[in-house]
């Protein structure tokens, strides 16, 4: 029954600059729900990608069944009944389920025959799916269970889920843990890549926890507590972030009024009569799945795409609906938009080059059009200290930081403007504990310094712990508002489900 | 499908050596492959090479003639390495050039027997709004219409030359010509000065030189340039920094324009010193190699010229000495670009063949 179904020996994996995995070892135990815990930038993706062929490591070996396994690409993974759910989907949007079934597996299948295993495995794994319907369509979670069918429909003994839970709704996550539940039953052995404790606590029986690219701990969940892996985990213990009311004023600086924009393509949410005030030193949360308009709602926030809109943005009584980024910086204000690469910055440049990228007024970076590389990088430089961003210098490429690092690089050149406001979305998207905490604890200092602060997030655990006032953006319609104190997780996933809308 | 054909997968870490050396090694191929033609042809290839590559340039007047062709290609190349630099494919740079030397040239045959400092730098002025109009419609169109660039600067350089062969057979004829399809000669304060007596090097060699001294600056110390290189690595990215993206198309293609009309102009006032119909051997679309094969830097740029350059004055000394086409030429140019991006693509891809399954 303890039969071990993989075995890592000695795994290391560099890249230029960064040893992401370092002399990993640990077992997997048949029929079980190993996680894998730790902050992103861990080597937990390296790791990953090294197992289903994605990356080749620099040395060590690992025993799949007792057999040595040395795998080229995922789909030679995929023969060898090793399977991923990946944290960023891979379907192709503009195609129905079915097109992405087909071309997700491997061997030569007729649709009929498709179709035949395809409601086999949802009728008993309760995976129930549209074929015809496009991707687009879709919500994240029904994205997820074409991800899974896909998987299942190759049989895998051994399932990697990346991340699963991350753009999940409360109730989708208990559907997602029933489905793990039938695959273990089944004696199917899942590895559980993870950086939330309450999912490794209530899922997983055993637990390997990474840090720094090295395995800290492999051991049996009974002998640990939330406490002892978060310690683990981050390698010293986090405080609590408090939030209160009090130093939030009474007059409201920021005003959207009415905000609507079409756009007569399945591909945009429209957004439907949009009306909000934040106050002045408060944070404003807007919860919600992905797909129900947040991007078009910060493109106009930031003013990156203000095509056709209707009703108005004040910020302390200027119009500015359609201001360009630029002009809104002018008036202090800052942005961050999800994406790091590409978007609130360029991979190819340095870091030092992307601080440019967002221009305060009077910070001395240009003089007669010209750039003023010396003051870009002592800026540079106070960000990485002032915000602990861990790259090897200002000079380093931006591509060539982790995840967390980056987002803290990013956020902390918006916040060293000290902003009056500050529009935010997925703050800590895909970033490890240690950072987010860095990140949510600084959002709340800057909001007690009299920034107001509008957050758009997926993480309710975030928007609970940080905002002061909440609504739920969903399909384009944005709730009414709710002081965050007054509601429950159970009620705002109600709402982000469409229910309660008028 | 298709499971027999060779994939081609994603470097993890291209080798920055190599790419480096892309120029290089598109070179040295180009001419391995050239002997190899030329063995092919009967020709002792050591004797084809020297032909094409050293005799050329194994005197001063040879050397001359290598710096009044590589002058316009590299005006031209850096003035498109804008647009590139910023992912707008400007393939019209020889129509540019040819409006470019229409209303310089124009300027030139109004001034013909007008003496003055004034008239060539006024011939210059033109030249560059010539082009940089010409360069400004794609842009517009691109702007308003969203069409491809590709595509109407292409279109444009027929009409363009088009325009030339309107001119030159019609109003503005030669009255003393006999009919041949050409203008009357400018005037000489129309003319570039050339540098050495007896030597075709003109003054249009020191206003290129300012060209790419001007672009290097614009590109590494100013927020032009950066704006140019922010957009070309990420529009996203471009428009979150809030900068005008309709205002750098225009810019990019303004800029090239302009350089192209300059070189245009500097062409038919240099070495030709009136308008006809042939006013350059497709310049325009030589430069856009040699902006790729100079990685689009301006020093490079330099370099790559002078390479280019070299084949134009190979293939008029094989055509004089071993009687092939001037057109072989075209044939290096070509097998430049071919390696060049071939090189490319295998440094940042590699080939894996597939196992039968």
């Amino acid at each position: 029954m303890d039969s071990t179904i993989l075995k890592i020996d000695n795994i290391s994996k560099s890249f230029p600059r960064v040893k992401a995995n370092k002399n990993i070892s640990f077992n997997i135990k048949r029929n079980t729900v190993h996680a894998l815990l730790g902050e992103n930038g861990a080597g937990k993706s390296t790791f990953v990608k090294v197992l289903y062929g994605l990356l080749k490591p620099d040395e060590g070996f690992m025993y799949f069944n007792d057999n040595l396994l040395n795998i080229q690409s995922p789909s030679e993974a995929r023969q060898k009944k090793i399977g991923m759910v990946f944290q960023h989907f891979s379907l192709f949007d503009s195609l129905t389920v079915r097109e992405n079934l087909i071309l997700g597996i491997d061997q030569d299948m007729s649709f009929s025959d498709l179709q035949k295993k395809v409601n086999n495995i949802s009728e008993k794994y309760q995976l129930p799916l549209d074929l015809d319907a496009p991707i687009n369509t879709l919500s994240a979670g029904q994205k997820q269970r074409v991800e899974i069918v896909r998987i299942l429909l190759q049989d895998p003994e051994l399932l990697i889920m990346d991340e699963p839970t991350s753009v999940l709704t409360p109730q989708e996550v208990k559907s997602l843990f029933k489905t793990l539940d039938k695959l273990l039953k089944e004696g199917r052995t899942i590895l559980y890549i993870t950086h939330k404790l309450e999912e490794v606590i209530n899922l997983c029986d055993e637990v390997t926890i990474l840090r720094d690219g090295a395995v800290i701990d492999s051991s049996k969940l009974e002998n640990e507590t939330a406490e002892s892996l978060a310690t683990k985990m981050l390698g010293k213990k986090l405080s609590e972030i408090k939030t209160d009311y009090d130093h939030i004023k009474d007059s409201i600086n920021f005003k959207a009024h009415n905000l609507a924009q079409n756009f007569n393509n399945p591909f945009n949410t429209d957004l439907k009569n949009i009306s909000f005030e934040v106050k002045e030193g408060e944070i404003f949360g807007i919860a919600g799945i992905a797909g129900n308009g947040q991007s078009e709602l910060m493109n106009l926030l930031t003013g990156e795409n203000v095509d056709d809109v209707d009703g108005s943005i004040t910020f302390n009584n200027t119009e500015i609906t359609n201001f360009n980024p630029k002009k809104r910086r002018d008036l202090s204000i800052a942005f961050v938009p999800e994406n790091r690469l590409g978007h609130s910055a360029v991979p190819e440049l340095t870091l030092a080059e992307n601080v440019l990228l967002s221009q305060f007024p009077n910070n001395g970076f240009l003089k007669n059009g010209m750039i003023n590389y010396k003051n870009i990088e002592i800026q540079a430089k106070k960000i990485v200290d002032e915000f602990n961003v861990v790259t090897p210098g200002v000079d380093a490429k931006a591509s060539s930081l982790s995840g967390g690092n980056l987002q803290k690089f990013v956020i902390g050149r918006e916040l060293i403007s000290m902003p009056k406001l500050l529009i935010i979305s997925h703050p800590t998207w895909g970033i490890d504990a240690g950072a987010e905490h860095t990140i949510r604890k600084s959002l709340i200092e800057l909001a007690k310094n009299g920034t107001s602060i509008i957050v758009i997030s997926q993480d309710l655990d975030e928007l609970f712990e940080i905002s002061h006032r909440i609504s739920v953006i969903f399909n384009g319609n944005l709730s009414k508002s709710v002081d965050t104190a007054k509601i429950s997780i159970a009620e705002i996933g109600l709402l982000m489900g469409g229910k309660g809308f008028v | 499908m298709f499971n027999f054909l060779p994939e081609l997968k994603v470097r993890e870490n291209p080798s920055s050596i190599m790419n480096f050396s892309v120029p290089v090694v598109a070179v040295f191929l180009t001419i391995v492959t050239g002997s190899l033609i030329f063995a092919m042809m009967g020709f002792d290839p050591i004797f084809a090479l020297h032909t094409f590559f050293i005799s050329p340039i194994s005197n001063t007047y040879g050397i001359s003639e290598l710096l009044v062709k590589a002058t316009p290609l590299a005006l031209i190349a850096v003035g498109l390495s804008f647009c590139f630099k910023n992912n707008l494919y400007n393939i019209g740079a020889e129509g540019q050039l040819t409006m470019g030397a229409v209303i310089g040239g124009g300027i030139g045959i109004y001034f013909h027997d007008t003496q003055g400092f004034w008239v060539l730098p006024l011939m210059i002025c033109g030249g560059a709004i010539g082009g940089a109009l010409w360069g400004m419609i794609p842009a517009f169109l691109k702007i308003k219409f969203n069409t491809n660039e590709i595509l109407t600067s292409l279109m444009l350089v027929y009409i363009a030359l088009l325009i030339l062969d309107y001119l030159v057979v019609g109003p503005w004829k030669d009255p003393n010509g006999f009919s041949f399809p050409k203008t009357r000669k400018f005037g000489d304060s129309g003319r570039m000065p050339l540098l050495f007596s007896g030597l075709r090097v003109h003054f249009g060699i020191i206003i290129t030189l300012i060209g790419i001294f001007a672009s290097w600056f614009i590109f590494s110390k100013t927020m032009l340039g950066y704006q140019l290189k922010v957009t070309g690595f990420s529009p996203v990215a471009s428009r979150y920094a809030g900068f005008s993206q309709d205002k750098l198309v225009y810019i990019a293609f303004i800029i090239a324009g302009a350089f192209a009309g300059i070189a245009g102009l500097g062409e038919v006032s240099g070495p030709i010193g009136l308008l006809y119909r042939d006013i350059s051997p497709n310049y325009g679309f030589t430069a856009i190699i040699v902006a790729f094969l100079g990685r689009l830097h301006p020093i490079g740029i330099i370099f790559a010229s002078l390479i280019i350059a070299l084949t134009y004055l190979g293939a008029e000394d094989a055509q004089l000495f071993m009687q092939i086409p001037a057109a072989v030429g075209f044939v290096f140019q070509g097998l430049v670009l071919f390696y060049l991006l071939g090189a490319e693509l295998l440094v940042n891809y590699k080939i894996v063949l597939r196992k039968r399954v």
